[in-house]
């Protein structure tokens, strides 16, 4: 017995040595971790703001919703209840639930606001997410996998917003007209805004925003204060929906 | 051993089932194998024939995860050259006939990817 405790004290602390070994040897030869590495560059957290006195100019207008609708494929069911929207309009009052819109200007509270995914910095849909089909990037933007969603639709339950819809039926023939370089969804899988990951990879703007010409939407960095968002979030007072939830949504709409 | 006649013909019918492939085989010869036509006047897809041919689920899996979890587009092949990361936009592009290029192996082997049930199959003269 007294052999096999000297055996395995000598192996523990050549174990000991090499563990402790291979931590000087990293930092030795500079092999930094690559996490602190992309700490050194600025972090990117995209945000909207929309200014929603720009499109009482033109009432009826749906530029930015058709584009997303045609870029992303996003179907038009004719039952009300299988509705898929990715951005769409909402009453005032019911998008700011929570607020007391009562003094704020009717011109603006009696009007429909365009909403869209929040792309919240805690966002609930993510966390409630069994199979990790949708995720917070590094850059804010609350991404969805639909190769992975198995349409349990935790997450539409999750979101205090709605923003996210179920393809009850298959979407393909409801589709009017297709976009070949963007896939389309299978039944039984949840869909929603990606703040257009496909063109942000790309460096370019959201379909939505280049939709707009009445330029209601701006797009751009939270975290660079020279920023046309930053800069427009200095000059006017913007709400956010359902801020009280902890959310932390950072679509900012400016009254 | 009254019964020896009859397990020996259910022996045999056993064994003429079970060896079904072989004399069916001999018979008729062997299933024609399927030859995937490639149309496209490249020399090489983006990494070399062989390797494409054994492993090209597992680099369109792999392209699926960069693009869609890492948000990265760009593919650097073993050869230096980089490619779009894109089912439809750059595999497509050269192999446009799918009933001939995907379909041919896949319904001989009988495997079923899901691959178009999302994304679009370019437009095909059948």
């Amino acid at each position: 017995m007294g052999e096999d405790r000297r055996r395995f004290l000598k192996l523990a602390g050549l174990t000991a040595l090499c563990a402790a070994g291979k931590g000087s040897l990293v930092r030795l030869a500079g092999a930094e971790s690559p996490a602190k590495g992309g700490a050194a560059k600025k972090k990117i957290r995209w945000a909207m703001v929309v200014d929603p006195r720009k499109c009482l100019e033109k009432e009826a207008c749906t530029a930015c919703i058709d584009a997303c609708n045609h870029a992303h494929n996003v179907p038009a069911f004719d039952n009300p209840k299988h509705e898929v929207k990715w951005i769409w309009k909402e009453p005032f009052a019911d998008a700011f639930l929570d607020q007391d819109v009562r003094y704020i200007d009717q011109a603006l509270t009696t009007k429909p606001v365009f909403v869209f995914c929040n792309h919240c910095d805690n966002p609930p849909c993510v966390r409630v997410c069994p199979t990790k089909a949708t995720w917070k990037r590094e850059d804010g933007v609350v991404m969805m996998d639909w190769h992975r969603c198995i349409g349990c639709r935790y997450c539409m339950a999750a979101c205090p917003y709605g923003s996210r819809s179920f393809n009850w039926e298959d979407p393909r023939p409801h589709i009017k007209q297709v976009n070949p370089d963007f896939p389309t969804r299978t039944k039984g899988v949840v869909e929603k805004c990606t703040f257009c990951d496909e063109l942000l990879d790309k460096g370019q703007l959201p379909a939505c925003v280049t939709a707009c010409k009445e330029k209601a939407l701006t797009f751009g960095d939270l975290n660079d204060p020279d920023s046309e968002v930053r800069r427009l979030l200095r000059s006017r007072f913007a709400l956010r929906r359902k801020a009280g939830l902890g959310t932390n949504p950072e679509v900012f709409y400016l009254v | 051993m009254r019964d020896r006649a009859w397990i020996f013909i259910g022996l045999a019918a056993f064994l003429a089932l079970a060896l079904a492939p072989v004399w069916q085989s001999a018979l008729h010869g062997a299933a024609r194998k399927p030859e995937p036509k490639i149309v496209t006047k490249a020399k090489q897809c983006v990494e070399p024939t062989a390797e494409m041919r054994r492993n090209h689920m597992e680099l369109l899996n792999a392209w699926r995860d960069t693009v869609v979890r890492r948000g990265q587009r760009t593919y650097l092949a073993a050869d230096g050259k980089t490619v779009t990361m894109s089912l439809s936009g750059t595999c497509m592009s050269c192999h446009p006939n799918k009933k001939e290029f995907c379909d041919a192996c896949h319904n001989y082997l009988a495997v079923s990817p899901y691959c178009w049930e999302c994304h679009i199959e370019p437009k095909e003269k059948s």
